[in-house]
């Protein structure tokens, strides 16, 4: 998280932290696990309140943010989400909600899609999600999903998986492709030849799901932008979705860290306490130089994204990449320092250690982000 | 244009583009490659007599000391026109070699401990290229507890007299001054009896040694220090309070990737060494389309990125206050950690290339004596050990090691395992 925030920053983050440490406290987040999901819908109507939804959208679109870089607040509340393990769909909601937001001026058509579907959203009482990753396995930027225009119609036909908190949207943003390029398309969630199917997950309060659209037909202003034209939009927006990510593993990066330290002040081993023990102190050493590393990486990549800079998605890979594969090893060796209760369900640590696996692997694994720096390492050729 | 009387940022951007581009020659990415043994010394003298030469005439230009007083030579402007020379320097000649540790720590500890005289005396002969420091820290008997320096100072009259030896003082046969710490008081405990001197290099009492390094550099010095006259103008702080000097020096130590006296174009390469651009690597290599060395490579790339922007955010918490000047360990140990792993990469890239070569193998031929010389970066500038006992004592609070020396006299402490435990002074 940023070192320096302003007051009304700060203020931002703090309403935050204490709403959740009041209203989602760690020991309960433990209860969630068999809530269908994962998360209450008032919690999550009073959190849209705090501006949990409206950052990433415009002030005339009913929007609004603290400094004039919504994105860069955002990151403040993804991080209050890491920290505590925090329920509720923050990351996929406000894609949804910054998509519709941009292409807003761009027709009448975008422009009704918005007003009818934004205020939801940002009030809370509706959720949205965004339908983008196809297989495992495949890179990121592989879509097969297909938009094909009929007339005054689209036709979408393809799976997606996985898709965060689909079975609680009440609107998919689904990303495919039309002839050589990229469309968005905003579909209802119960609109016919949509299937949601829950898949298991390691999140406790994180439910995915499995969406597939046979012959999915819906009327023309459906799409975000024109189609096969949403390439540029589509890259930036998952630039978005790294940057929440990253901040909000660090978040959790960070709290297992002082729960670790905390641990090795009080227990003792041989009669005194294990932050005595050299090989120890090392440890911590280096946990905290990969915590301070994620911190300035993951600004630094929302720094980027937010004012769109020609390093914007080599600093948002370079994030995911790091922070995914660094975050894991700060948590695993906080479980190591921690013995058997470490890999206890009783124990809180495992809440931050499961944010942060779901996080690593979703919207592109670290050799997944580690292969698009090589790509821009090598401009002679992307593989 | 000038805002507030100060050239703006902006147009001392352009004229230093303009001089850089009439100027300076672009950097010669040919590799170093060698046998590991052929180490030419008129070479490397006349690389640094060059270097010398655009030190000087970037003085001329008013593109020295960016960040340094006028009254001691330098241009008074800010860090933000630091950075903006070094953007323009990218792919350019520039004096590499004089920048650490002659900017930073020593003229670092010179502006922060020197008298106004000894300031005049030496920041503008620095600014111009007149003068190339080195640091005599470490002994044959360690390096990590350098507070346990038994190279002595013993007061005659207005000046000190030096006996001892410094070691793996990097280019001390090229350099002209020394920043020294030295014994002044036996009868105390150990950080309570040291004192900071400079000293000219080049003198009769002083011998120098070069020392060959696995990469067949022969950079490394050892100097004999015997019956050396100090005047006591050249000492620097207070008597036996030399480690109030040597916290500070060894903080310079480890920020000087973002001292704003550094001067360093961002494409030198990781912490300003020699790292080579792994893509490049690649490139020689024809291994560029391979998956699995482009997974190395977009490794090398993370760590590069990530090195650079933790240490701009130590570097502004600890501007700020928010956080502890100790911080700086946190980047000394990632900039280490960060460099072996790239070297282990680069070694990886390479193939076989970077354990036999040919002119013909461009960047790939070294990599293999980078690999050979890995651990320098975990050693050189204090080790990445003693970093780690800085960010878990200092920085997390953790409990301390033991450490019987810390109130015993210095002259009681014992010293090592063969040489018993009392030495005679
Ligand atoms: C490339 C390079 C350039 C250098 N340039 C200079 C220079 O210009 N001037 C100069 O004065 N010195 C220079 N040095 C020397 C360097 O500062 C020392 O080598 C370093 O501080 C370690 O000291 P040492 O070699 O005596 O090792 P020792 O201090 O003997 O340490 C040996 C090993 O024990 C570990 N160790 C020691 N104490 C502890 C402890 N308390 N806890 C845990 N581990 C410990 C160390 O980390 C190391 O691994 C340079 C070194 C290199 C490699």
């Amino acid at each position: 998280m940023l070192l320096h925030l302003t007051d009304e920053q700060e203020f931002v983050r703090d309403t935050t932290s204490k709403f959740l440490g009041n209203e989602a406290p760690v020991s309960d987040v433990r209860k969630l696990r068999d809530n269908p999901d994962g998360f209450d819908r008032s919690y999550w109507r009073r959190g849209a309140e705090l501006g949990w939804t409206s950052f990433l959208v415009r002030p005339n679109a009913g929007g609004g943010s603290v400094s004039g870089r919504g994105l860069i607040d955002l990151t403040l509340i993804a991080h209050e989400f890491g920290r505590n393990a925090a329920p509720g769909p923050l990351l996929p909601t406000n894609l949804v909600a910054a998509a519709l937001g941009w292409s807003a001026t761009e027709s009448n058509a975008a422009e009704s899609n918005a007003t009818e579907i934004l205020p939801g959203l940002l009030d809370g009482t509706e959720i949205a999600t965004w339908c983008y990753e196809e297989h495992p396995g495949r890179r990121l930027a592989d879509i097969e999903l297909e938009v094909n225009v009929d007339g005054q119609e689209v036709v979408i036909n393809g799976s997606k998986r996985p898709v965060e908190a689909a079975g609680q949207a009440s609107h998919l943003l689904v990303t495919g492709r039309t002839g050589p390029g990229l469309t968005q398309v905003i579909v209802p969630a119960g609109a016919p030849g949509v299937t949601i199917t829950p898949m298991d997950s390691v999140d406790l309060t994180r439910r995915f799901y499995m969406v597939k659209f046979a012959n999915v037909r819906l009327p023309f202003k459906s799409v975000l932008g024109g189609p096969g034209e949403a390439g540029p939009q589509v890259e930036r927006l998952v630039r978005h979705a790294l940057v929440l990510q990253c901040a909000e593993s660090v978040g959790a990066m960070e709290r297992g860290f002082e729960m670790t330290v905390e641990w090795g002040f009080d227990r003792y081993s041989f009669g005194r306490p294990l932050a005595s023990y050299q090989a120890l102190k090392h440890r911590f050493a280096d946990m905290k130089s990969w915590l301070e590393a994620g911190h300035a990486i993951s600004d630094a990549a929302a720094d980027a994204v937010e004012s769109d800079s020609d390093d914007a998605a080599e600093l948002a890979s370079a994030a995911k990449a790091f922070v995914g594969h660094y975050g894991g090893e700060v948590l695993q060796d906080c479980v190591q320092i921690h013995g058997g209760i470490g890999v206890t369900f009783e124990h809180d640590l495992h809440l931050f250690l499961r944010r942060l696996t779901v996080n690593r692997m979703v919207y592109g694994t670290p050799a997944e982000h580690r292969q698009r720096l090589a790509d821009l390492a090598f401009p002679e050729g992307a593989l | 244009m000038t805002v507030d009387g100060i050239e703006d940022v902006e147009s001392f951007r352009r004229r230093a583009r303009n001089w850089i581009s009439t100027n300076l020659e672009p950097r010669s990415n040919r590799p170093q490659a060698r046998l590991g043994i052929v180490q030419n010394e008129d070479d490397d003298l006349a690389a640094i007599a060059r270097e010398r030469d655009i030190q000087r005439q970037l003085f001329e230009a008013g593109l020295a000391g960016v960040c340094v007083s006028p009254e001691y030579g330098g241009q008074g402007l800010t860090r933000a026109h630091q950075q903006a020379l070094n953007e323009e320097l990218c792919g350019y000649e520039y004096p590499s070699r004089i920048q650490v540790p002659t900017f930073s720590p020593c003229a670092s500890v010179l502006l922060e401990f020197g008298t106004d005289a000894q300031k005049r005396a030496h920041l503008p002969a620095i600014l111009r290229g007149e003068e190339l420091w080195m640091q005599l820290l470490s002994e044959p008997s360690g390096g990590s507890d350098v507070a346990a320096a038994l190279t002595t100072a013993v007061r005659d009259g207005d000046e000190w007299v030096l006996n001892g030896s410094k070691i793996w003082t990097t280019g001390a046969w090229w350099s002209d001054w020394g920043l020294c710490l030295a014994r002044t008081n036996w009868d105390v405990p150990k950080h309570r009896g040291l004192t900071v001197f400079i000293l000219p290099l080049h003198q009769p009492g002083i011998e120098i040694h070069r020392i060959e390094m696995l990469n067949g550099d022969k950079e490394f010095c050892q100097e004999f220090l015997t019956d050396v006259r100090v005047p006591d103008s050249d000492r620097i702080g207070e008597v036996d309070e030399g480690w109030t000097v040597g916290v500070r020096w060894m903080f310079h130590e480890r920020m000087l990737y973002n001292s704003p006296l550094v001067t360093r174009p961002p494409d030198s390469g990781q912490g300003g060494g020699v790292m080579r651009p792994v893509a490049q690597v690649a490139r020689d290599s024809g291994l560029s389309e391979d998956r699995l060395v482009r997974d190395l490579v977009g490794e090398a790339r993370m760590l590069e990125i990530v090195e650079s922007r933790l240490l701009e955010r130590i570097s502004a918490g600890i501007r700020s206050g928010t956080m502890s000047d100790q911080s700086s360990a946190i980047g000394r140990l990632f900039h280490g950690v960060a460099a072996a792993r790239t070297r282990t990469i680069s070694c990886e890239v390479a193939g076989s290339a970077g354990a036999a070569w040919t002119n013909d193998d461009g960047e790939a031929a070294g990599a293999g004596i980078e690999f050979v010389m890995r651990q320098a970066s975990c050693i050189g500038g204090g080790t990445t050990e003693m970093a780690r006992n800085v960010i878990s004592e200092r920085v997390l609070g953790m409990p301390r090691e033991r450490t019987p020396d810390r109130d015993t006299p210095f002259r009681d402490v014992p010293r090592s395992a063969s040489a018993g435990s009392r030495r005679d002074n």
